[in-house]
């Protein structure tokens, strides 16, 4: 589906389906670091496609003079749709190899590759940047990480990934699932040179990996 | 006829890894140094019951005589989805990210669970019988998994 290859409206579309319930253009251009305009483009294109159902109303249920004028919000149109057509069952084949991993022990050799692959993705990223020129810097970084999907967000400190984009597989193989994909966001903060800590502490909805800066890194 | 409420029931979960090394060598001091943690993080999730541990406060110095270089792990929660939440969704996946460096892959089901009535604390015999079930039968009401989980009774 050439409607969903730009990787800021998949994490759009991604996005409204997680959270099963109707989403307003804010939330879901606070949730990718994007403007509020392309939030609002890429959810107007999802609606004309059918992908999305628009309506009109207010968050958090208020009413009355004061209100303000209803926002436009967006919801999944078919909750069974499936976004690979024809069918490819890469789910059921990465399930697979999770759990071949998993059954005789080969979690470090999946960490070590995930690790060289972020890195490779980073040089590559890093080296085609003319703004940057190949200088060390989160902007690389954060535009790796919502190409692949992340999702992130900044925030006091700490750059949250609001999308997980191995949620399929993770749900059921978690232990090599997160630990890839630990690996590779390390290799990818290693190859944009950035400065920050990585911990695990899963949010509700987040992918469960945090990057920190060196100084709010918390006590455990 | 008895016609007093159906008792509620609890998860049962029983854990077991084989150490990679002794427990004060080298390879399980990353482990060990997050253990007291890792277990008031499970004490304070929501939906935690009670764990097995000894007056060390956690459980590793409860082995068994025909395989000493078994840990295990017992406890009862409220629900799946509370057990799942503390296992996948807490700073309890980062140990579980880097478990083969510390637990060799056993080749067989090393996590069991089953239901248990109120007031009832599964004794480690009890539970390792129940792992042995799984392990012989697949997953039935009797010894089930998180991929494979089935409903309370009465539930």
């Amino acid at each position: 589906m050439r409607l969903l290859g730009d990787p800021v409206r998949r994490a759009a579309y991604e996005l409204v389906v997680s959270r099963k319930r109707a989403v307003s253009r804010g939330e879901v251009a606070d949730a990718l670091g994007v403007s509020r305009t392309l939030a609002a483009f890429h959810l107007d294109r999802l609606a004309e496609a059918e992908l999305l159902i628009v309506s009109q109303g207010r968050l958090g249920g208020r009413t009355g003079p004061g209100a303000g004028r209803p926002a436009k919000l967006y919801r999944q149109a078919r909750p069974d749709l499936d976004l690979l057509i024809p069918p490819r069952r890469y789910d059921l084949a990465a399930t697979l190899l999770a759990d071949a991993v998993a059954s005789v022990g080969a979690e470090a050799e999946v960490q070590r590759l995930a690790r060289e692959l972020g890195r490779r993705l980073a040089r590559e990223e890093v080296a085609s940047d003319p703004a940057t020129g190949g200088a060390a810097s989160t902007d690389p970084l954060l535009r790796i990480l919502r190409n692949l999907g992340y999702a992130p967000r900044i925030a006091a400190g700490e750059i949250r990934l609001s999308n997980c984009p191995f949620h399929a597989i993770a749900d059921q193989n978690a232990p090599v699932v997160c630990g890839m994909n630990h690996a590779c966001l390390e290799g990818l903060v290693e190859g944009c040179g950035a400065e920050l800590i990585l911990s695990m502490d899963p949010g509700p909805g987040d992918c469960c990996v945090v990057l920190h800066l060196p100084a709010r890194l918390p006590e455990f | 006829m008895d016609r007093s409420p159906a008792p509620r029931h609890y998860l049962a979960q029983l854990n077991v890894g084989r150490m990679q090394a002794p427990l004060d060598s080298l390879v399980m001091e990353p482990f060990m140094s997050r253990l007291d943690e890792i277990n008031g993080l499970a004490d304070g999730s929501p939906g935690f019951v009670w764990r097995l541990k000894s007056d060390s406060g956690n459980a590793t110095d409860i082995r068994v005589d025909d395989d000493p270089t078994l840990l295990f792990n017992l406890s009862l929660w409220d629900s799946i989805q509370s057990l799942r939440d503390f296992v996948y969704r807490s700073r309890h996946l980062d140990l579980l990210r880097r478990r083969r460096e510390f637990f060799v892959p056993l080749g067989e089901e090393h996590l069991v669970l089953w239901w248990v009535p109120s007031g009832h604390f599964p004794s480690l015999q009890e539970a390792r019988q129940r792992l042995g079930d799984l392990r012989a039968r697949g997953a039935t009401q009797d010894a089930f998994t998180l991929r494979a989980p089935f409903a309370a009774p009465n539930a």
